[in-house]
């Protein structure tokens, strides 16, 4: 149900719910929405979850190609009727659905976003300005993709995007956006690469050490690694049997890179564990195969 | 069905295990080796697969395109080893009621496959040199970007200064 924020004199415009999940996660190389940290829960999942409590209804944003993929099927959907202009697509579409509402906008790709900033957003709102955001805890900037955006800016908005402009941060920052600080510095840290995926997946480790049955362990494990391609000819092998202390597959390519003259960095790397696709923050247990990947060229 | 060879691709035997009374249309697509690549005169490629995964990943492809199209049958069939200009790398084929689904389907899955699994391709060049198909500039991995920026869409403006 609706949680109300009145302003003092008039009832604010009632608050629906968007959670931005139309990207085409290029640089992550699969798709955000479908993602999941420590619980297993999709971020798609858990970002509507979070919205939930706090509007009087929530859509997932999609582009109409996505419409009956799984990770958004179940959620009610608003489909972009713009293509090519980012994320404002989105929060465009929504506004023309339904112009008499405000919006709270979240991407799909903040995991770090707790319960805390969102309610101070909420207390803070202020529905006689244009939207209602934080300031960039990095940059100073607005932050777009987790604010509120009041009716008021929905002629501004499509005036914008008509001019050709597509930066949500710019219209923030050139409207009466009611700016404030973050009470958490990394909440808004969004995570668009496998690089930024296992920094979050190592920070949620060291924050929750809690159930997840495998745990990170320094003590030596047998582990064999295989080869391929570039990798393969820069190691000079296929395969190998080797004996580590490395907690996870980042540490283990860190000790393989000071053996071998590896030119490729992890960030353009993934990870296969068993011959599934991993993190690069799993813990490694005795007996695993880890195959490091470097950039794909099939077809 | 998803499936590496180490021998030629036959199309015509793999286009009649999809036929289906059902279906009113049936499309392919085949990816060949071209004898040129960013500029460089390409004399053979070598195709490497971490087979294990990619067979898993490639069957979640099909699996996928046959769900999302609804299609009677869909198959890809992906080369591996020494290949000369001109051969057969890899091989799409679908069958479904429809014809639109089955142009689309065929797409999906070419496109799903050259992202998603883990092959590789080294190029063998003329000049007598070689190098390994977007691994070898990976330093900066700006170059990964393939398509062009205003396609990324969503997930690109709030990094900005990051």
């Amino acid at each position: 149900m609706a949680e109300r924020h009145p302003s003092p004199g008039a009832a604010a415009p009632p608050l629906f719910g968007l959670v931005l999940a139309g990207g085409r996660s290029t640089r992550m190389g699969r798709d955000k929405a479908a993602l999941t940290y420590g619980d297993g829960t999709p971020q798609l999942e858990r970002a509507m979850q979070l919205l939930a409590p706090h509007v009087a209804r929530a859509f997932v944003s999609v582009r109409s190609e996505q419409a009956d993929d799984p990770v958004r099927a179940r959620f009610a959907q608003i489909r972009d009727t713009r293509e090519n202009i980012g994320p404002i697509a989105g929060l465009l579409a929504a506004q023309a659905q339904h112009p008499d509402v405000a919006w709270l906008v979240l991407a799909v790709d903040l995991p770090l976003l707790d319960e805390a900033t969102l309610a101070q957003l909420l207390k803070a709102r202020a529905p006689a300005r244009t939207a209602t955001a934080y300031r960039s805890s990095h940059d100073g900037e607005p932050e777009p993709l987790c604010a509120i955006y009041e009716p008021a800016s929905r002629e501004p908005l499509a005036a914008y995007v008509g001019a050709g402009r597509q930066c949500p941060r710019r219209f923030l920052a050139e409207s009466d956006a009611l700016l404030l600080d973050e009470p958490n510095p990394r909440a808004l840290d969004n995570v668009n690469t496998p690089q930024e995926y296992g920094s979050v997946m190592s920070l949620m480790d060291r924050k929750s050490s809690g159930e997840p049955k495998r745990q990170p362990s320094s003590e030596a494990k047998r582990l064999t690694v295989q080869y391929y391609a570039l990798l393969r000819e820069q190691a000079g092998r296929r395969e190998e049997a080797l004996v580590s202390g490395a907690r996870t597959p980042r540490e283990l390519y860190a000790e393989l890179a000071r053996r071998y003259p590896f030119s490729l960095g992890p960030e353009v790397l993934r990870v296969a564990i068993n011959a599934e696709f991993g993190d690069w923050s799993t813990p490694l247990a005795d007996g695993d195969a880890v195959v490091f990947i470097p950039p794909v060229a099939g077809g | 069905m998803f499936r590496f060879t180490r021998t030629a691709i036959e199309p015509e035997t793999l286009r009649q295990e999809l036929a289906d009374p059902a279906c009113g249309g049936y499309a392919s697509f085949e990816g060949w080796v071209r004898d040129s690549n960013d500029g460089q005169r390409v004399r053979r490629l070598e195709y490497e697969a971490f087979e294990a995964l990619a067979v898993r990943e490639g069957e979640r492809i099909v699996g996928e395109a046959i769900a999302r199209f609804r299609l009677a049958h869909a198959a890809c069939v992906h080369r591996v080893g020494d290949l000369g200009v001109g051969e057969l790398a890899v091989w799409v084929g679908v069958s479904a009621p429809h014809r639109a689904e089955a142009f689309e389907a065929c797409r999906y899955i070419i496109d799903e496959v050259k992202h998603r699994l883990p092959i590789w391709k080294k190029e063998h060049y003329l000049g007598g040199d070689s190098g390994w198909v977007n691994c070898e500039r990976c330093a900066a991995p700006a170059t990964r970007e393939t398509e062009p920026s205003a396609s990324h869409a969503h997930g690109h403006a709030h990094r900005h200064g990051r």
